[in-house]
Parts: structure tokens; sequence; C-alpha cells
């Protein structure tokens, strides 16, 4: 009995050896020098071969990207790092991509949402959705089942108080959650964004503020009071274009619902070097908001009530006077 | 002269009478999925050709040398104490034709870049094609010498060929006709290999 165990594992041990070799031999002598760029950008890249960047894995991607079918930050997983450091091998600016997080645009806690029934099914957020449009008064609202922070690879994404909340230093922004969330309530946005609608809400004024406390009523407050024009209304839901907004905060301060979130670290107000402004006003006649003041050949300065932090005299100055700073 | 009219019945009866695709109904995935292009059609044909010659071939010698080792009689092992180690031989099988695959593979890398992208998948997968796994067996059962296994592997490697090839140049014309949306893609191409299938049962009985 055990000699025939010993003899079927030797043989096919004794096989596989052989057959090892050989095509250890094998690939030696016809190995393939691979493009000299492509193993270089597949050694820059993260080697998760998650497929979030729609290729078959790293490799996939390497081939794509040096053969100029993907940008160099497609993959979502890059550190900003990591697609610089490809951009570098790729010889393309990296600065001109930026990082995504994802942001799950609801803020219906039990709290502040309406409940329509108590659920008591399955522990998953298709599942519960199905059920008369889910459990929570509103029918957009994050039904705080967690099924964006199952799929998370990273533990990126908490339940708190029946709402999912993304932890951005951890986000890698690989999107899985994006693709999990029956509700599409997560979004990417990119990661200097402070200003986020935290609300889904397409229906009317008076459906949503029945259902939530800070549900977006589509009031156009937020839209009529923004000095870049980045946000615009979209069935009655504000939408923000990351493009224009500069994080200055105002729709924040002027929505009557609380629904806009903030980060106030991430404000930013102009100052200016003295020794180096030399008082050509160009940055005067690039403010549209009046927040700076001086004449012609004095120093100039800027009014920090006035200034929202859009960076246009930066853009505008000549002497590199102006910079862009975090307010207090 | 017994010993050649034997092998050219071996290799008719592989590639026509009993072809493997459209009699034995082996190998259907790569019949399907690489027959949609004549050059594609092509290169598939002649990997399988290499892999089903080599596999014949190393199969008999791994079926001789170590799962029957009826050999070790001459050094004088008594005939009922000869080790029967028939019960490794898909696992055995299966290791050397995915050794022989995994060769093929470099070397048509090597050799030919443009064939190796347009093989794609369908290259790894004759690793677990069917009709590689039922020529060798078949050898085995039917009691072929070295050589017989030989020739019936590159008789049904043939056949397979013959039916992938026709089958291609049929799947262009497809691609031209005028077809009934509901039949477009696979059922029109599954229609077609049933009636190239019939077409290949007319060989029945032409050899033995």
């Amino acid at each position: 009995m055990i000699l025939n165990i010993l003899a079927a594992a030797a043989v096919i041990g004794a096989l596989g050896l052989i057959f090892g070799i050989l095509l250890a031999l094998a690939s030696k002598f016809f190995a393939v020098e691979g493009n000299p760029l492509e193993i270089k950008v597949r050694q820059a890249l993260p080697g998760a071969n998650c497929g979030a960047c729609g290729y078959p894995g790293c490799d996939g991607f390497a081939k794509a990207v040096v053969e100029g079918d993907a940008q160099i930050n497609g993959c979502p997983v890059c550190t900003s790092d990591q697609v610089e450091e490809l951009g570098n091998i790729m010889g393309v600016e990296a600065d001109s991509v930026e990082p995504l997080v994802a942001v799950v645009r609801c803020q219906g806690t039990i709290e502040n949402a309406d409940l329509k029934y108590t659920y008591e099914g399955i522990d998953d957020c298709a599942a519960a959705s199905q059920l008369a449009d889910g459990y929570k008064a509103c029918k957009y609202a994050c039904l705080g089942l967690g099924n964006c922070a199952k799929v998370c690879p990273t533990d990126a994404i908490d339940i708190v108080d029946g709402v999912a909340v993304v932890n951005r230093e951890r986000c890698i922004a690989c999107g899985k959650c994006v693709m999990a969330c029956p509700r599409t309530i997560i979004g990417l946005v990119p990661e200097s964004a402070a200003t986020i609608i935290k609300c889904r809400a397409t229906a009317k004024g008076a459906e949503v503020r029945n259902a939530c406390k800070v549900g977006c009523i589509g009031c156009t407050i937020c839209a009529k009071n923004c000095p870049q024009e980045a946000i615009t209304m979209v069935d009655d839901l504000a939408v923000i274009d990351y493009d224009k907004c500069v994080n200055c905060g105002i729709c924040v301060e002027k929505c009557p619902r609380e629904c806009i979130s903030f980060d106030n670290t991430k404000r930013k107000v102009a100052i200016i070097l003295e020794d180096k402004c030399v008082g050509c006003t160009l940055c005067k006649k690039a403010c549209n908001y009046d927040a700076i003041e001086g004449e012609l050949k004095e120093v100039h300065k800027v009014i920090p009530e006035k200034c929202i932090g859009c960076g246009a005299c930066e853009k505008a100055c000549k002497v590199d006077a102006i910079h862009m700073i975090a307010r207090k | 002269m017994g010993s050649i009219q034997n092998i050219v019945m071996i290799i008719i009866s592989a590639a026509l009478v009993n072809n493997f695709v459209l009699s034995r109904f082996l190998g259907i995935c790569p019949f399907l999925g690489m027959s949609k292009k004549l050059e594609t059609a092509v290169g598939m044909s002649a990997a399988v050709t290499f892999v089903m010659a080599l596999a014949s071939i190393f199969t008999w010698i791994v079926q001789k040398v170590f799962l029957q080792p009826t050999w070790l009689v001459s050094f004088g092992v008594a005939a009922d104490k000869v080790p029967d180690l028939m019960y490794l031989q898909t696992i055995a099988f299966i290791l050397v034709i995915a050794s022989l695959v995994q060769f093929v593979e470099m070397l048509i890398q090597k050799t030919n870049p443009a064939l190796y992208s347009a093989l794609g998948v369908y290259l790894p997968l004759i690793t677990t094609n069917c009709a590689v796994m039922g020529v060798v067996l078949i050898n085995i059962q039917s009691e072929y010498t070295l050589v017989e296994s030989l020739f019936n592997g590159v008789g049904a490697a043939l056949g397979f060929s013959i039916a992938l090839i026709l089958f291609a140049g049929v799947r262009e014309r497809l691609e031209d006709a005028d077809i009934p949306d509901a039949f477009k893609g696979f059922p029109i191409a599954l229609i077609s290999a049933g009636l190239l299938s019939i077409a290949f049962m007319a060989f029945q009985g032409l050899a033995g």
C-alpha cells in the first residue's frame, strides 16, 4: 500500500521534474525580449492586478500605456508619485492628472432621514433596495448595509449611523464601491475637491424635504451664489464641476439644507510677497472680486475677507510674487 | 508492406472517418473559437498538429517507461511484480501535454509574435484541449506502436486542421451572407458546424 503511494508520487514527481527542467532550459533558449518601455511601465505600476483600469491586469495596462491606448492616470490604484513616475517614463506631463477619491453622496443618517419601515431582510443593499425602494423614506438614500464596505479592498469604508463614510486617507479610488452601490450614491471626485454635494436626490424639493433633513431640494441658491459658476442644477440636484470649483466655501455657507460638506483646511487665500511685488497691477486686473488693492508701482495687498482663493492672480503675476496658501 | 498500409489506414481513419471534431466531437472549443479567420485557423491547426504529434510520442514513452514498465521483466523482475500505474494515466498525460503546450507557446512567441497574439488565450487552452487528450488515450487503448501512435496523432491533427480550416472558410463567407438577426453569430456557426458534421458522416465505412 505504502509502496503504491510512493511509486505514484515518485513517478509523477519525476515526470514533473524532467519536464520542469526541460521547460526551464527552453525558456532560457527561447527567451523573448519584451518591449523595454513596457517592462519599465510595468515595474512602476502597483502590481495589484486588480483590473480596475479595465485592462487584464497590470501587464495589459502597461501594454496599453506604451501603445498609447491608455492614459498614464488610467490606473486608479496608483498614487500621485507613481503616476508622476509613469509620466517620467513615458515623457508625458504628469501634473495634468489628479488622483481621485471616492465620496458617499448621502448624509441620510438615522438622525437625518425618516424611515419608511423596519427592514429585517438580507444584509445586502441591493436586496433592501428592491423592497419598496429601500427602508428609508428617501428612495435615493444610502441604506447603510455596507455593499460598498464589503468590496473595499483597503477597508476605507465604514458604516456610521446607517450611512457609508469613506476614509480618504485609505481610499485608493479603485472604483469597486462605485460599482457595488445599487443606488449609485458613491462617486469619484478629484482628491483636492473639498466641496461635496452630499445628496443624490433628483426628486422635487417637497418630496426631499419630507424624507430627509439634509437633502438637496433644488433651491438653486448655491448655483446662484457660486462665484466661479461651477455649480449647475441637474434634475433638481446641484452638481459641482470640479474643473471650475476653487473650494471657496461660499455655497456651503449659503446652502439652507446643509447638504454640502466642506473641508475647511483646503480653503485657500492669496498672499503677496512684498519684496517681490513690482506694483504692475496685473493681479488687481485679474481679480474678479476686488480682493486686491494697491496703486501702480506700489506694493499690492490682498483683502482676505474678499479673496475666495480662485488663484487667478497667482496665474497673472509675472514675477512670482503671489502664492496661494491655506487659509487659517 | 503491411505496416505502411496499416499506417495509411490509421491516418485516413483518424483524419476523415473518425474525424476528431466532426465525428468524435472533441476539441469543439477551439473549433468554434478560432474559426473566425482563415489565417488564425491555419496557425491554430499548425500549433495543434505540433502538440498532437509530440504528445503522441511522449505519452507513448511515458506509458511504456513509467506507467506499465514491462521492460522491468528483462531485468529480472517477475511479471506479476511489475507495478501497474495505469490509474496515473490521466494526470501523467495532462502533465505531458501541459508541458508541451508551454513549450509550443515559447516557440511561437519567439518565432511568430503576430501568430502568438492572434492565438491569444486559445494557445494555452490547447492544454485542456480534449482532442489532444483523446488522441493520446486512443493511442494507448488501441495498443499502437510508437510509430503508429505518431501517425495516429498526425492523422488526428490533420483531421482537426481540415475541419477547422474548412469551417473557417465557411464562416468567412457567412460574414457576408444575409443572415436573419436571430441567427447571427454563434447560432448560424453551430448550424453550419452541424451540416459539416453530417457531410463528414459520409466517410463512415471508408476504412474498416
